[in-house]
């Protein structure tokens, strides 16, 4: 991936100097090991800034909305998605969008390389499929394919769906037999059993609301956690409020969710929002034969009637 | 006080609609223990958190007075979930008052000195305390003269009405009511927007004159020239801010502007001090 | 008696026998990381994990604070007259805490306790608890510590501060509180003091000169606020932001709160929460008007308020410590030291 780099920032530096966008939105170099930060680029000898890399986890369809004029954007698989997504319920113009596509062989789990190493990491490095990671007690080569996140483990959209210019060669897609193990083995728990794994799950949350800020789906102007009035949730610590925040918010994602694990990644107490979310992608697609933001001309499945929608529900 | 977030018990003893569209309504209440109402002493131009049990607070300038002894009065407009839930009780509720909160008009360096008071919509509220204050029998000698310039969209926005007309008819205080516009063929006050009656009634500043200035933002932004026109220094325009606040005591950290907390080394600036601070508010 | 030496042999059982006075907070791992918890029944603190995730202010100021309470059934007495919860005055202490964890507690302290008014459920905490550091022997990278007034052997704050020696620890007690403590976990070897402080001295410069990381903020006091205030940058720094409240929740100086009520049939409380200057809500006035609305804006205000406004108003240094945690957790890599370095080296162009 380290290659596709340079084409990247050839293709911003001629936007920029073609003066064919305004800004483009990328990847940095972060001040610590494994981080990567967006960045937003306006003049092209900036371009030498941009990065990307495997740890480039964040959704930059993130950064898209509410831009004056045309911006182009780093976009992987999921990003892209996110942006069709974006343009079905009207949050950006495709016009105005320039999409520089990235073909990703995934992103790295970060708390699971950390996890290796009893004190701080000091340095990371990628070559190819190798990941070297340094601490002070220790130097770990790792194969990047046993360190990948679980979305991208899982993913099956690795090429973007959309895009203007593609920035290396598309990647072979991973087609699995079973895409939803994880809600299978939730699934098959019994219900004290599935109860006990949520509570667990979101027992750290202190309701700094990184996953749901760093979610491209979760642009509303006030989230109903914030409203007033009515006030649907309370806002302590009590486990029913916070639950009530994790549950409705992966409702409200059902059917638009693109899996880019943005909201996992942004969590500083490394909860797996993604487990409430995927059981809804699940039932999307088992449902309405449904993944998000693949088609551009496509409402989400509950913003959408059809007389084909299943009515196995009424009794 | 041993804890300041635990509010004075009080009971509504009254509630008069302040304004002819019922968007403010003004409370009287009265102190279940008479020690908290001595507890409760303030200056004009200070606020309180109106306390509501289950429901929450809200801070709201105290409009009656010093000089007014056996309650307290506040005018609230209806805006938020407290309002609302407040514009719905009755008379005989029981609820909390904390405070009084942050600081007041420099009465003070008022002394002997000319103050014009200027003031905007439903922000006329501490300035009616500033009023009856001033125009006590005991205090009126400490300040030279004194020019209201008070305005609201229509004649029957103002609020105190009935005081307004009374002070109007007084030699000790001259008043400059306007309205925005009105169809009454009987309004005899003026005609036209706070700014502009400023610039044509209020007086010039020499060394002695002050102004205060409570309303809303868009009037503060327009007045503030038409008093430098007329010669007013930056130290001699105070202003009263609002910002969202919680604790009132200057801990919760949001109603900063730089490194002043409205609530507590407010809500009272000249624009001397807020020249110096971030315009956050 | 000022250093006492305990043998970690005897470590469990010293703790277990201060239970008798204390309630312990301490250091626990979890499988993402360690958090400082309320350390129930026989649990231990984790002497030898990674700094916790969060830091030791929620022993004094928990996330969720019931503050208030009442009835509002009308055929009660004193129906919607509002109460304390009675307060937890029981004495507690923090094992583990680290230096600049309690430095930070002393930074809050300059909010919860003023002249005008003192916050009675901080400070009546404050004031139960027994502050037992433990020292950095190797700082991490993320530790600036030491360029925040702060440092891994720094004292202010604690009331015991000890040396993990391997085999045993060497503690030095700083205040009558600390030396209640020991005693209360029957730590009473004596340790001579000339070399204890010495071997304190050697630890501490060793571990000072672990610290590779660090911020200049000697240029920050001579600039007036409007100066930074108005500088073009922060739209750069804030660019990446979104607006989550980790920084503000990982951090130990940072204390503003929400206040709210609740009400569940007839019975209402008040609760206190953390809240985080980066989310719109905490500014917003009733009339939708909100003085903080743009990300840029509320990103200033954060780094303003600990590198500036705490500096002029309080002249203690800035508010911060130097953990790192925010350097760690932030999700979009907005690193404080740059901020830092950009801010104090800012000139404005005439």
């Amino acid at each position: 991936m380290d290659t596709c780099i340079q084409k990247i920032r050839e293709i911003a530096f001629q936007l920029l100097d073609k003066k064919e966008v305004e800004r483009v939105i990328g990847f940095s170099n972060g001040t610590i090991p494994m981080a990567t930060s967006p960045i937003t680029i306006a003049s092209k000898q900036d371009t030498e800034k941009l990065v990307f890399n495997s740890t480039c986890g964040l959704n930059l369809a993130n950064y898209i909305r509410q831009q004056k004029g045309k911006i182009a954007v780093i976009a992987k698989g999921c990003d892209s998605r996110n942006i069709v997504t974006h343009i079905i319920e009207n949050q950006v113009k495709r016009d105005q969008i320039y999409i520089i596509g990235v073909p990703c062989k995934g992103m790295i789990n970060k708390s699971k390389i950390k996890a290796l190493f009893e004190d701080e990491i000091l340095k990371f490095t990628e070559d190819g499929e190798t990941l070297t990671v340094e601490s002070s007690l220790k130097k770990e080569k790792l194969n990047k394919k046993d360190y990948l996140r679980d979305n991208c483990r899982l993913c099956q959209h690795r090429n973007p769906v959309i895009y203007d210019v593609l920035a290396g060669e598309p990647v072979e897609e991973q087609v699995l037999d079973t895409p939803y193990p994880d809600v299978e083995k939730i699934a098959a728990l019994d219900a004290d059993a599935r109860w006990l794994h949520f509570q667990e799950l979101t027992k750290n949350c202190i309701r700094c609301y990184a996953c749901r800020n760093a979610c491209p789906l979760c642009y509303c102007p006030t989230c109903f956690v914030d409203e007033s009035g009515p006030q649907w949730v309370g806002k302590g610590q009590d486990k029913t409020d916070v639950n009530t925040f994790h549950f409705l918010r992966a409702f409200h994602c059902a059917g638009r969710c693109t899996d880019c694990g943005a909201c996992a990644e942004a969590c500083p107490m490394d909860i797996n929002v993604r487990d409430f979310t995927r059981k809804l992608n699940k039932d999307a697609f088992d449902m309405f034969g449904w993944e998000a933001g693949l088609d551009q001309t496509k409402r989400p499945p509950l913003d959408a009637y059809s007389p084909d929608d299943p009515n196995d529900f009424i009794k | 006080m041993e804890n300041p977030y635990l509010p004075y018990p009080v009971r509504i003893d009254d509630i008069e609609i302040a304004t002819e569209d019922k968007s403010l309504k003004t409370f009287k209440f009265v102190f279940l223990d008479p020690e908290d109402e001595k507890k409760f002493s303030y200056r004009a131009g200070q606020f309180a958190e109106l306390s509501i049990p289950g429901v929450g607070e809200i801070p709201i300038g105290i409009a009656s007075s010093p000089v007014e002894k056996g309650f307290v009065k506040f005018t609230v407009f209806r805006t938020g979930v407290v309002t609302s839930h407040l514009h719905n009780m009755k008379v005989g509720d029981i609820m909390g008052i904390r405070g009084p909160l942050g600081n007041w008009y420099p009465w003070d360096k008022l002394e002997n000195k000319n103050v014009v008071i200027i003031g905007g919509g439903f922000a006329f509220t501490t300035l009616r305390s500033s009023i009856i204050y001033m125009l006590d029998p005991a205090n009126r000698k400490k300040f030279k003269n004194i020019d209201v310039v008070y305005g609201a969209r229509s004649p029957g926005m103002l609020l105190y009405r009935e005081e307004l007309y009374e002070w109007e008819k007084r030699d000790d205080i001259r008043m400059h009511i306007t309205v925005d516009g009105t169809n009454d063929p009987t309004w005899k006050y003026h005609k036209g927007f706070v700014p502009q009656i400023v610039e044509q009634n209020a007086p010039k500043a020499d060394a002695d004159t002050y102004a205060i200035i409570c309303g809303p933002p868009i009037m503060i932004k327009f007045t503030q020239p038409a008093l430098t026109a007329l010669g007013y220094k930056e130290h001699q325009i105070i202003m009263s801010l609002e910002n969202r606040m919680k604790c009132g005591i200057g801990m919760c950290g949001r109603c900063n502007i730089g490194k002043e907390l409205v609530c507590k080394d407010g809500p009272v600036f000249t624009l001397a001090q807020l020249n110096k601070t971030p315009k956050e508010y | 008696m000022k250093f006492i030496t305990i043998d970690k042999k005897n470590w469990a059982k010293g703790i277990e026998k201060s239970r008798e006075t204390y309630r312990l907070f301490g250091p626990v791992k979890d499988k993402n990381g360690s958090f400082i918890r309320d350390l129930e029944n026989d649990m231990l603190p984790d002497m030898s994990c990674n700094d916790s995730v969060l830091s030791a202010k929620s022993v004094l100021f928990p996330q969720t604070e019931k503050i208030l309470f009442t009835t509002l059934d009308e055929s009660q007495k004193d129906h919607h007259i509002m109460k304390r919860v009675p307060g937890d005055s029981a004495k507690r202490a923090v094992l583990g805490i680290r230096p600049y964890d309690a430095k930070a507690i002393q930074l809050v302290k300059l909010n919860f306790d003023t002249d005008d008014y003192r916050d009675p459920y901080w400070c009546d905490a404050y004031e139960a608890t027994t502050f037992v550091g433990v020292g950095i022997n190797k700082p991490g990278p993320f530790d600036f510590s030491t360029a925040a007034g702060t440092g891994p052997f720094s004292e202010t704050g604690l009331d015991v501060l000890m040396a993990d020696l391997d085999n045993a620890y060497l503690a030095k007690v700083l205040t009558d509180k600390g030396g209640a403590f020991m005693t209360s976990c029957g730590f009473d070897t004596a340790a001579d003091e000339k070399e204890s402080q010495a071997l304190f001295d050697i630890l501490r410069k060793e571990a000072e000169k672990n610290i590779s990381s660090r911020i200049d903020t000697d240029k920050l006091k001579d600039k007036t606020v409007l100066e930074l205030h108005e500088a073009p940058f922060w739209d750069d720094i804030a660019f990446s932001c979104i607006n989550c409240g980790t920084c503000t929740f990982v951090c130990p100086t940072c204390w503003c709160f929400d206040i709210q009520d609740e009400a569940k049939q007839k019975s209402a409380s008040r609760f206190r929460n953390w809240d985080t200057c980066m989310s719109p809500l905490f500014t917003k006035h009733a009339t939708g008007h909100n003085p903080r609305d743009s990300k840029t804006q509320r990103v200033r205000q954060r780094f303003m308020h600990k590198l500036k406004y705490f500096l002029d108003k309080y002249d203690q240094g800035i508010m911060c410590v130097g953990c790192g945690r925010c350097v760690k957790s932030c999700p979009v890599n907005i690193d404080i030291r740059e901020v830092c370095k950009i801010m104090n080296s800012y000139e404005k162009k005439e």
